[in-house]
């Protein structure tokens, strides 16, 4: 238990110090908040759809966690090139313990961005429809977080250089989000674009943000959380995996 | 060289040894990195690894540290078999890497404390050991910065430190004082033969400056091309080779060659298995 601690807590305190990291991580969700919610919601009103604002806020947020989920993978490959991984490796603790306490370390810095974007969205006017269920969506962020932090960590194990690793997140990153129902709404998509989005895991997660915090539901809660249930637990046993192949 | 006489008879494993390596073989496909060493520690002794790059004395240190896997043989430390009995090897050990291991964006402090929980060292000593080592290693006035904004002296000091904060048997230097200046070099040794003196802990370092083995070891042994090829005290190798100094003897045994600057062994099969698995 101290152990997860020790290492939960060094991810906080070095998020906390890189200020720059954390002025990124907020200006990126803003940016696509005002440039689309303010550019796109005349024309997402007059197609008849309502309020893009209150629309787009959830599929943000969830793009908020999973690029900067993912990104944090980018620390497995600090602490191997500058020495840090080795002090773990001789360490008689687990190393399932370090994995743990590390992405949970991560995930909470994550899932605090996302949190941060709904409050900010509810500044520029986001209205979630119910208190209750805001709750629910803080447990579900908490939730992405971990999974995508994973599979973060899963590709900082595998991938040893940053650029490859930069390169790699854009290819896996962009087409996860943009074939989502993160920005446009699955029904009126066409054919092939919604049975992609609808193999796409993060449909699930946007489904169910938008759910808790709008009332707008496509696949309906029980089936979000099962697809979600099931990512995280195969997201989880890849990032373990890997971690565990690292070599000295 | 003059302590040879009387430290020869007091180091000669007689009791159990706190290092015990037998036939010990590391291979990275066709390459032998380590080539059948055996060897054995006593307690309390300081016992140099010395050898141009490439030697095998990095892959060595590795699996002594647990770090990687022997293809064949035997080692045990402080009675632990380093590949069966992992956990208790490795609190048994501190060890000090060629390359920095630190968080550089923690405080020393910070990066005693966490290294204090890996091992398991109680709440209730944690603070009293780190203030008691960083206050030796003249740090603690330092506690509080941040690592990265230490110099290469200070993160080398640090390192110790932490490496001595779980009251190791042995501690594992490997070339402790690279890219460090005179002054650090000396301080540095210094610490690590009044920290024998006061602690009886073994010290096992590599290195390629002669002139420290034969400062501070009492025991050397000359690794090339992955196999020990002679070992003793600076006055026993002087003799086994025929020559006037251990820098003769040690020119004597590995040659006068140049060898690979950069690139270890295991790097260097890395970067081979790469190259093969691109084609």
């Amino acid at each position: 238990m101290r152990t997860l601690y020790i290492l939960w807590i060094r991810q906080i305190k070095k998020y906390f110090r890189s200020r720059w990291r954390i002025v990124g991580a907020i200006g990126q969700p803003v940016l696509y908040l005002l440039a689309l919610g303010y550019g796109l919601g005349a024309v997402f009103a007059k197609a008849g759809n309502g309020n893009y604002l209150q629309f787009l806020v959830p599929g943000i947020i969830v793009q908020t966690i999973l690029f900067a989920s993912i990104f944090w993978g980018i620390n497995i490959i600090f602490d191997r090139q500058f020495g840090f991984l080795k002090e773990t490796m001789v360490a008689p603790a687990k190393r399932l313990t370090v994995f743990f306490g590390s992405i949970l370390g991560g995930a909470t810095t994550t899932f605090m961005q996302g949190l941060l974007v709904l409050i900010l969205a509810s500044f520029l006017g986001f209205r979630p429809y119910s208190i209750p269920m805001i709750f629910v969506a803080i447990v579900m962020m908490a939730l992405l977080a971990i999974a995508i932090t994973s599979l973060g960590a899963a590709l900082g194990s595998i991938i040893d250089d940053m650029p490859g690793f930069q390169a790699v997140n854009n290819f896996i990153i962009f087409p996860l989000y943009f074939l989502s129902s993160a920005l446009y709404p699955i029904n009126t998509a066409p054919r092939a674009l919604q049975i992609i989005a609808e193999l796409n895991p993060l449909s699930y997660a946007v489904d169910a943000m938008r759910t808790t915090l709008i009332n707008q539901s496509h696949f309906g809660l029980p089936i979000d959380f099962t697809v979600l249930g099931v990512t995280i637990v195969v997201l989880i046993s890849v990032g373990v995996y890997c971690y565990n192949k690292i070599e000295a | 060289m003059q302590f040879g006489g009387q430290v020869t008879s007091r180091l000669k494993p007689m009791s159990e040894p706190i290092i015990f390596i037998q036939d010990l073989v590391k291979k990275y496909g066709d390459f032998t990195a380590v080539d059948h060493i055996s060897l054995e520690v006593a307690p309390g002794e300081i016992f140099a690894f010395l050898g141009p790059n490439g030697a095998g004395k990095s892959t060595t240190i590795k699996m002594l540290t647990t770090l990687l896997h022997p293809t064949s043989g035997v080692i045990k430390l402080a009675g632990f078999d380093v590949v069966t009995e992992q956990n208790e090897t490795r609190k048994s050990f501190g060890v000090v890497f060629q390359d920095p291991s630190l968080d550089n964006d923690l405080t020393a402090y910070e990066n005693m404390e966490l290294h204090a929980v890996l091992y398991d060292v109680s709440s209730h000593d944690l603070a009293k050991r780190i203030k008691e080592l960083l206050t030796l290693l003249e740090l603690w006035d330092r506690k509080d910065s941040l690592v990265r904004t230490y110099s290469g002296g200070m993160r080398r000091r640090l390192e110790i430190a932490r490496g001595l904060l779980h009251q190791p048997k042995v501690l594992f230097l490997d070339e402790p004082t690279l890219g460090l200046d005179t002054q650090t070099r000396n301080l540095l040794w210094t610490y690590v033969q009044k920290l024998r003196k006061d602690t009886g802990m073994t010290i096992f370092m590599t290195t390629h400056y002669i002139e420290e083995a034969e400062m501070v070891a009492d025991r050397i042994a000359f690794i090339d091309h992955g196999i020990i090829a002679v070992i003793g005290t600076t006055a026993e190798l002087c003799k086994q080779t025929q020559t006037k100094t251990l820098e003769e003897a040690y020119l004597k045994v590995t040659g006068t060659s140049i060898r690979d600057e950069s690139v270890s062994a295991s790097q260097n099969w890395k970067m081979m298995r790469a190259g093969r698995n691109g084609r």
